[in-house]
């Protein structure tokens, strides 16, 4: 039962993630410059959806944790999707 | 005295997986909390948004993405700390975590002086030259003070906690083999980040 | 295991080494955070009801009886506040859920008993800054218990501390659930699955997923609200560019899923009555199961059903009514596997069955008039009358509140280990069936003809239907005070109650009235389908 028998998580990878959460925070900077009309924000929106699947994957260990928290990760963003989307059939159509 | 009370906290035996849902679970507390503010400002985004490019503009997008660079960083700190506590060592640890706190420390004197700035120039909740803008831009900094604030408050929450995990590794009440709090700690530090990720975009990159 | 004298009871024993009132304010102990709760939970579970006593005694005739306006205005959002934060919510899982959800999982305790005590006190906490808010300058909140924008941010009473002390209770809400949804997963015991687990644990368990996905929303409104009054921050207030109709959208993705965080652990005690006195396995255990599943995944797909009236878009507008629909099913679901395990059963028809056919009848007129205030067009007409009071009242009180009283008389002797006076128990049920629609059925009537909520004073036509309702409450009350005097009165005097009085075999029944401290002496192994009344025999032979 104890975290022990998890698969251990080296040095090297956390410092692969951290460069290339970095290298996508330089990406998603650079572009915000250029003018891209109504696909900045989707963009954006994108490499923040990437920054954020490496931290959870790798940084909070979700990929070789209880298989179970996954479903629970999966649970609450379907939550928050359906909130987001069935409030915007309001705003959309006003 | 009463060896009845004693085994009733060693019969519930440790049980870190339990530990560990539940700080999920909490997390999720955390994510639902700041997906409700993050649809707040997608509504007001959606109904103003040339208000919202414009209000952005006064944004200092140096420090956010300076400010992003040093939250990244301390999440690798916290995560590599765990790292080398699991490998048994426990000065790298230290230091690890340490570095962590420092950073988090870096990234609220950024903010104070983002704050202080936008503060001296007159816009603030409620000043005359805020309430003198259009409504899109008195909500983008509604929003702005409000998200980044809540964000800060749980910044410094970590800060508190992961002091407190500095001193459980010293004091070996965090070890090697029972290190649960201290990935709870991560876990907890690593979502401030996750949502700096999100808040960063919306706030400092449209242009 | 049957013989009850030689086992210490968890009221002998503490996990502690205080005595005396001490052992109670520090316990760890599930059982006893759980009648703490109660006791917390049923003081204001009284207070509520006098103000709604007072409530009633004005509008028994047109104009002015016993207060004035503002005093009427502050009397509603408190009965508001108080029963739905302080009772309904809380009601069944923080007390019935901590006493029995560990033990029918075969646990000795839940996940985490130091967070379990600590949501005990948050909720105190919450309960006192309600309390407080009344007495300071400013004077009690007025904006009725929905804390609409912009009355909320212009009113000069005290809401912020009000929506303080509820953004408090939702932290208590949070940690609960939180530690329901891992005991469940971590603490079963060996050979309870899942699909063995009874059903009262499936519902509290779906509760538990409602509160901590929905309460945080209602929590970070609660936050804007404060700051808008607190620093002018501009997010909700029109007059700063904000959009109310964003406030009421906010408000019932929490409230409305926070309907069934009242509703759905009263369907999981149903489920657990209704094959105990039918002595016949529960008909459909697998769909009940997943229905409570159901009912909190569209929970969260139709809040806005409260909002027809507001100016938000036709296109939601009918969205939210189509999708409104969508809960009768799960929630037929359970009233037909209910009724078919009742189906050629052997009734034995005590108290808490009787609780239970009170439930069965109040509800589906609670549900039924709730399709006709779901569908778009009905409600515009009815929106804002007496007929939503009447509908909220038959939901609530008469579903969640008859399935307290429910609870309260099923597990009654195993919580104390007495036996209450059946008879005055039989009289009750009938004198709060009678009252309760006195009550409350005017009000449906009164709703069609028009007569809006919430005013003070009303047209003299209606005169006859308020003093109906408010005679109604006097019947009600009154048996609500008869039902906690005789259930006190058998704390005392009530006689020794078995292991198992009512013939249940989900795992509470197996130990011993009232349980020892750990629940078991050792951690069953379950072999068993949670209703196999088979094991009635072997239970005796123990």
């Amino acid at each position: 039962m104890s975290v022990d028998n998890k698969q251990h998580i080296g040095y090297g990878t956390y410092i692969l993630v951290w460069l290339a959460l970095l290298a996508f925070t330089s990406i998603t900077v650079t572009i915000a410059g250029v003018s891209l009309g109504r696909y900045t924000l989707f963009i954006a929106l994108s490499i923040a959806a990437i920054k954020s699947a490496l931290v959870i994957n790798i940084f909070m260990h979700i990929r070789f944790d209880e298989p179970i928290f996954k479903t629970f990760l999966a649970i609450s963003g379907a939550t928050l999707l359906i909130i987001f989307l069935l409030t915007f059939f309001d705003y959309i159509y006003r | 005295m009463n060896n009845h009370a004693d085994s009733a906290v060693h019969q519930i035996h440790r049980d870190d997986v339990g530990a560990k849902m539940g700080m999920w679970l909490f997390l999720f507390t955390e994510v639902l909390l700041f997906g409700g503010m993050f649809l707040v400002y997608a509504v007001y985004r959606y109904q103003y948004p040339s208000q919202f490019h414009l209000a952005a503009m006064e944004l200092n997008t140096a420090m956010g993405t300076f400010n992003t660079i040093i939250l990244l960083t301390s999440s690798l700190t916290v995560a590599l700390s765990i790292a080398a506590l699991q490998n048994g060592k426990k000065i790298l640890s230290l230091i690890l975590l340490s570095a962590t706190l420092l950073f988090a420390l870096m990234f609220m004197v950024v903010k104070y002086f983002e704050w202080t700035a936008k503060i001296s120039h007159g816009i603030y909740p409620g000043s005359p030259e805020l309430l003198a803008k259009h409504n899109g831009q008195i909500l983008f900094f509604g929003l702005y003070y409000v998200m980044t604030g809540l964000h800060g408050l749980h910044v410094l929450i970590g800060m508190i906690v992961i002091a407190f995990m500095i001193v459980f590794v010293a004091r070996d009440k965090v070890t090697t083999d029972n290190y649960v709090k201290l990935e709870n700690s991560a876990l907890y530090w690593h979502l401030v980040d996750l949502i700096w990720i999100f808040l960063f975009p919306l706030f400092y990159l449209i242009q | 295991m049957a013989n009850d004298v030689a086992v210490k009871s968890f009221y002998q024993e503490s996990t502690n080494k205080y005595s005396g009132i001490l052992s109670w304010l520090l316990t760890k102990d599930h059982k006893r955070i759980g009648l703490m709760y109660m006791i917390a939970i049923l003081a204001f579970f009284v207070v509520g009801v006098i103000i709604g006593l007072l409530m009633r005694l004005e509008l028994i005739a047109p104009g002015r009886t016993i207060m004035d306006a503002q005093t009427y205005n502050t009397l509603f959002t408190l009965h508001g506040v108080i029963m739905i934060f302080l009772f309904i919510i809380p009601g069944l899982p923080a007390i019935f859920g901590n006493f029995f959800l560990p033990i029918q999982i075969g646990a000795r305790d839940v996940a985490f008993p130091r967070l379990n005590l600590l949501s005990w006190y948050i909720y105190i906490i919450g309960a006192i800054l309600v309390l407080v808010s009344l007495f300071l300058p400013g004077g009690p909140i007025d904006t009725g218990w929905t804390f609409y924008i912009p009355y909320s941010v212009r009113s000069t009473t005290n809401v912020s501390m009000a929506l303080f002390a509820a953004f408090v209770l939702g932290f208590s809400s949070i940690l609960t659930g939180l530690n329901f949804i891992t005991t469940v997963h971590r603490l079963r015991a060996p050979g309870m699955g899942f699909f063995k687990m009874p059903l009262f644990v499936w519902a509290t368990y779906a509760t538990a997923w409602i509160q901590i996905l929905a309460t945080p929303v209602i929590a970070l409104t609660i936050l804007l609200v404060i700051l808008e009054r607190t620093f002018g921050v501009g997010i909700f207030d029109p007059a700063l560019g904000g959009d109310p109709i964003l406030f009421q959208h906010m408000f019932w993705i929490y409230s409305h899923p926070a309907v069934y965080i009242m509703i759905l652990p009263a369907m999981g005690v149903v489920s657990e009555i209704i094959p105990t006195f039918s002595r016949r396995t529960i008909f459909g255990y697998k769909a009940i199961a997943m229905s409570s599943l159901a009912i909190a995944f569209v929970g969260y797909l139709v809040w806005a059903h409260h909002m027809f009236s507001s100016g938000m878009s036709d296109t939601a507008r009918w969205i939210f009514s189509l999708l409104t629909f969508i809960v009768a099913l799960p929630s037929g679901v359970k009233i037909f596997n209910w009724v078919a395990t009742m189906y050629k059963g052997s009734i034995d028809p005590q108290t808490p069955f009787l609780w239970v056919m009170n439930f069965i009848f109040l509800f589906s007129i609670g549900g039924l008039t709730g399709l006709v205030l779901g569908s778009l067009a009905t409600d515009i007409h009815l929106t804002d009358t007496y007929f939503v009071v009447a509908h909220f009242h038959y939901v609530m009180f008469g579903g969640t509140g008859t399935i307290f009283f429910a609870a309260l008389h099923y597990w009654f002797p195993k919580m104390f280990g007495k036996m209450y006076n059946k008879k005055f128990a039989n009289i009750a049920v009938v004198a709060y069936f009678i009252g309760f629609n006195m009550l409350y059925f005017p009000k449906f009537i009164m709703g069609y003809m028009g007569m809006p909520r919430r005013y003070y004073d009303y047209l003299p036509q209606f005169t006859i239907y308020q003093e109906i309702s408010t005679i109604g409450s006097w019947i009600l009350s009154g048996t609500i005070f008869f039902i906690i005097g005789y259930l006190i009165h058998a704390l005392k005097y009530g006689k020794k109650a078995t292991s198992n009085p009512w013939g249940g075999v989900t795992l509470e029944w197996h130990i011993p009235s009232p349980p020892p401290l750990e629940n078991f002496e050792t951690i069953p192994i379950v072999t068993h389908e949670p209703y196999d009344f088979s094991q009635l025999k072997e239970m005796k032979d123990e």
